[in-house]
């Protein structure tokens, strides 16, 4: 097993709204190894970007938002620390230096009024001690690293001039700029054309392979959690629902919802063959504000059995296999 | 799974919605409204019928008893420089105040409303030349505006209520404009016009409805701003002649008896500033109950 | 071949900037003479990425938003210079279902008053008709009599696009537009709106034209795929022989940048350089040649145009000499 960049124990995030308290996540815990991509799972309402958002510590203060639970990040020392209790003028050196972050639009995250080498330089030069003319190199650097033609003439060119695509390359070189050891990338992908998007996966794997950074990647799209990840993390109604590598839970899922998931996704490579109705899963999205009781997926599970699954909430079970599942009845479902 | 897994009900996420929400329950729980809309009917129905329970009529001119001080004597609230009973000139001041006020505030709405729409909906040169028209007439101080125009027409209720609005549409029509500008390339009014709907259905029953929350502000500022439009003209002798009462006059009446008899100054004032806060306070509770997406607090 | 719709080298021009009466304007051809037609009872979809063309194409055949030039034809009459209320009774009998659930509900409205909105709007229907004919549509997408009193905020994403359908299908439509209809929505509950399309489809005998980017939904629900590329048509053919031979590079490229749910098909990607040209200034020529890896000097000199190379499957492409990788490489 490969050196821990980051751990997370339980981590729990409740949100104070005009109802009371309300969990937007509970009981999450994972590891993230160098050099590996984790990705994240969900629909609307998961909990997976307020996952990402507490990892920065870029969520609301207490009362209105409180975290719980602990996060240890690897320092460039080589020393674990705790992200959750470090004071914030401490914390804004570790946001871009061990843990940066890419969003899923890429314009409303750059400044419109800055060229995007001001926005790059005063990245590096906020983190690392530099002259003006030191950083603007290692901006050109990093745009070319990133795959932008003519790198140096984009320095002075606004986000408006670039199209989405080259935006989030943009957006990946600052995220970059002082080397983090990790990086969550939230949704990079979905604002993006399909042709564009397979570059951007792409370079985000050329990218892995030259720096051991490791990823944490937000998304909806199965396909392209096939396409790039080591392990996935499915989580619905805020909580981590499963756990695997990628060629397993994908090969034989024990959580209903993820079986569910990936039988109702259509296939490309099946595509013009007629195959009748998509074997859906019914009902709908739960609002995380009315959570169902017992095991949230219940109302739409195909295996819900009354008494059991709709007053008993799952524990996270881990599998002689060392995967985890979050279902009371998986060793009959997989049996 | 079975193929038709997909029609199956949908129960579970029905039995979690807040329950049905009216227009009326999410106003009522507007305590500040409530209480405005309450002051409101008792202004009205106190200027309306009030006066038909007192003695005295407010044109009734008891010289021995001037300046009779408010709570003492026959005269409740006093009387004035006259001996005229202050609370049916008060009373009477109010229908008049309050229904220039409402009038002219429909007729602007009316006006900024339909000019709004017009040019928002439209846009191009006719939307152009209506908002530039706007912001020309928006470039006179609207007394300025109202004087002159009253030097020009025989002061009286309902010319007065006219001149008013005259001044008081603009700010309505630049609200509209920029609501119905947004709101006309949303998909929902593409979906109307998909339908086969006219452009009447379009900006009348989709749109309109939908910028009803600064609407309804605007209306409620614009009777408190026309109450003391007319309360102003009438100052200045184009507005509501003597011996009409109006609140406005009686005000500006009383400004040379203000540290002799206060209460001349004050209970007309008191009233204005009441009805202007009561209007105010009505148009919050109105603007969050006409939209459905006020959740239940 | 029965033709419900038939369109004729359709342009739509939008002008950009320029300073007073249209000095220094350029023009975006979102579409630049686009030929196909719909028959009965099929589904045809329209692929394309972002500056395609594909979302102007929907709304100017149904004629939301007027053609710079071009024929429309819908049911055999010509509808491209009819007045807006010479359309209005066309209306009927063409609907469109969007993207967005949200934007395209308003939101003041309860789920009853929208379904019931067509029926309003067209008249000549009863009030105690109308709501016997909301409750008829909402069962018909699924939804619970209950949900007629709730607003759209109220609803789920998945039951908001129900509501869109049913104000869609509420006057008995032949034909429907449906932009992106699934692409907004979680994807647990896209398969659900998908099977309800396809039902509808076969209940109501309805012709679906199927704006989307999402190929594997694509490759589910048609009968024809038309691959479109900076306002033009590439490639058009029946939807089983575009996936096994793709006859455009584009075509291809799409394929191959498809992320597919199964990591054990990892494949070689065809990753296209550069970005879509902006369509201000499009390449002279195929307009695909810039990204094309087959390109040849020829590309540049004309606009290829769209012919037919085996029965019912054109391409605009003037290599036929190349062999393009189908769908999926799987053994």
């Amino acid at each position: 097993m490969t050196e821990t960049l980051l751990e997370v124990e339980n981590l729990a995030i409740r949100f104070r709204t005009h109802g009371g308290e309300a969990a937007a996540v509970s009981d999450v815990s994972f590891r993230l190894g160098r050099g590996e991509t984790l990705a994240m799972v969900g629909e609307s309402g998961s909990g997976k970007s307020v996952t990402s958002l507490a990892l920065m510590r870029l969520l609301p203060k207490a009362p209105q938002c409180t975290v719980s639970g602990s996060i240890r990040l690897r320092g460039k020392d080589g020393g674990m620390f705790d992200v959750l209790s470090l004071p914030e003028e401490r914390m804004r050196a570790v946001r871009g230096n061990n843990l940066a972050m890419v969003f899923q639009e890429p314009m409303t995250s750059l400044n419109p009024v800055q060229t995007i080498g001001a926005q790059i330089t005063e990245t590096i030069r906020l983190h690392r001690p530099m002259t003006r003319r030191a950083a603007e190199d290692e901006a050109a650097r990093l745009l070319d690293l990133v795959g932008i033609p003519s790198a140096r003439q984009r320095l002075s060119a606004y986000p408006h001039h670039l199209s989405g695509g080259m935006r989030q390359r943009a957006m990946i070189a600052m995220a970059l700029s002082c080397e983090p050891s990790v990086l969550i990338a939230d949704e990079p992908t979905t604002a993006l054309d399909v042709t564009i998007q397979a570059q951007i996966l792409d370079l985000l794997r050329r990218l892995q392979e030259q720096t051991g950074m490791a990823v944490i990647f937000i998304t909806h799209n199965l396909g392209v959690v096939a396409e790039i990840a080591d392990r996935v993390m499915v989580m619905y109604a805020g909580r981590v629902v499963e756990q695997a590598a990628v060629l397993p839970l994908f090969e034989q899922p024990l959580m209903p919802y993820t079986q569910g998931l990936l039988r109702s996704v259509p296939r490309l490579d099946l595509a013009g063959r007629r195959t009748g109705a998509l074997p859906a899963i019914r009902g709908n999205v739960p609002d995380p504000r009315y959570p169902p009781a017992g095991c949230a997926f219940h109302p739409r599970c195909d295996f819900f059995i009354g008494g059991r699954c709709d007053s008993q909430a799952p524990a996270l079970d881990i599998t002689p296999d060392d995967r985890q599942v979050r279902c009371l009845r998986w060793r009959e479902i997989a049996a | 799974m079975s193929s038709t897994a997909h029609t199956l009900p949908i129960a579970p996420a029905a039995e979690t919605l807040p329950p049905r929400n009216t227009a009326w329950r999410r106003f009522r729980r507007h305590r500040l409204a409530m209480l405005g809309a309450s002051i409101i009917l008792v202004l009205v129905l106190g200027s309306y019928l009030g006066p038909y329970l007192l003695p005295y009529d407010d044109t009734y001119i008891d010289i021995m008893q001037r300046f009779a001080p408010p709570f003492a004597g026959a005269h409740v609230l006093g009387t004035d420089e006259l001996g005229r009973d202050m609370l049916a000139r008060l009373m009477m001041g109010g229908r008049i105040s309050l229904a220039v006020g409402f009038a002219a505030m429909v007729i602007s709405m009316v006006i900024g409303i339909s000019v709004g729409a017009i040019a928002g909906y439209y846009g191009g040169l006719v939307g152009a030349a209506l908002m530039r028209f706007v912001d020309a007439v928006l470039c006179f101080p609207s007394i300025f505006l109202l004087l002159a125009l009253a030097a020009l027409v025989d002061p009286g209720v309902g010319s007065i209520t006219l001149l008013i609005a005259a001044t008081a549409w603009m700010d309505v029509a630049r609200i509209v404009e920029g609501q119905i500008r947004s709101l006309r390339e949303r998909d929902f009014a593409v979906a109307a016009e998909a339908l086969g709907a006219s452009d009447r259905y379009i900006v009348f029953r989709e749109l309109v409805p939908n910028a009803i929350a600064p609407i309804v502000v605007a209306a409620t500022l614009n009777v408190a701003k026309a109450i003391l439009l007319e309360s102003y003209v009438s100052f200045l002798g184009y507005g509501i002649q003597p011996p009409v009462p109006s609140w406005g006059n009686m005000l500006n009446n009383a400004q040379i008896y203000l540290t002799s008899a206060p209460w001349l100054a004050i209970l007309p004032g008191l009233l204005i500033t009441l009805a202007v806060t009561s209007f105010n306070f009505l148009g919050d509770g109105l603007r969050d109950a006409l939209d459905p997406r006020m959740e239940a607090a | 071949m029965n033709a419900i719709l038939e369109v004729e080298s359709l342009r739509k021009w939008f002008p950009v900037g320029g300073g007073l009466f249209g000095r220094g304007q350029k023009q975006v051809k979102a579409l630049d003479g686009v030929s196909f037609s719909v028959n009965k009872g099929e589904i045809l979809s329209v692929v394309g990425e972002s500056g395609s063309g594909k979302t102007t194409l929907g709304r100017v055949v149904l004629r939301l938003t007027e053609p710079t030039g071009g024929a429309i034809r819908f049911e055999g009459q010509d509808i491209t210079g009819l007045s807006r209320r010479a359309l209005r009774p066309l209306r009927r009998r063409m609907q469109l279902v969007f993207q967005d659930p949200f934007a395209s509900l308003n939101p003041r409205m309860s789920v009853a008053r929208i379904v019931a909105t067509p029926l309003m709007v067209q008249g000549g229907v009863g009030r105690a008709e109308r709501r016997e004919r909301v409750a008829e549509m909402l069962e018909l997408v699924g939804l619970q009599p209950h949900h007629a009193e709730r607003y759209p905020h109220e609803l789920s994403g998945g039951q908001r696009q129900r509501v869109g359908i049913a104000r869609a299908l509420a006057m008995n439509p032949s034909f429907l537009v449906a932009d992106e209809p699934v692409s907004a929505l979680d994807v647990s509950i896209q398969a659900q709106v998908v099977n309800l399309l396809l039902e509808l489809k076969e209940k109501l005998g309805l012709t679906i034209l199927f704006i989307a980017h999402d190929l594997a939904v694509v490759g589910h629900i048609s009968d024809r795929i038309a691959v479109m590329y900076l306002g033009r048509m590439v490639e058009v053919a029946e939807a089983g022989a575009l996936f096994r031979s793709p006859r455009h590079p584009y075509t291809e490229a799409l394929f191959s940048a498809a992320p597919i749910p199964d990591p054990r098909l990892r494949r070689s990607r065809i990753i296209l350089q550069g970005d879509i040209p902006s369509p201000l200034n499009p390449p002279s020529g195929c307009a695909f040649r810039t990204r094309c890896r087959y390109a040849l000097p020829a590309c540049a000199e004309a606009v290829p145009p769209l012919r037919e190379v085996t029965p019912g499957h054109f391409t605009a492409c003037i290599r036929d000499d190349i062999a393009l990788q189908a769908s999926v490489s799987t053994p």
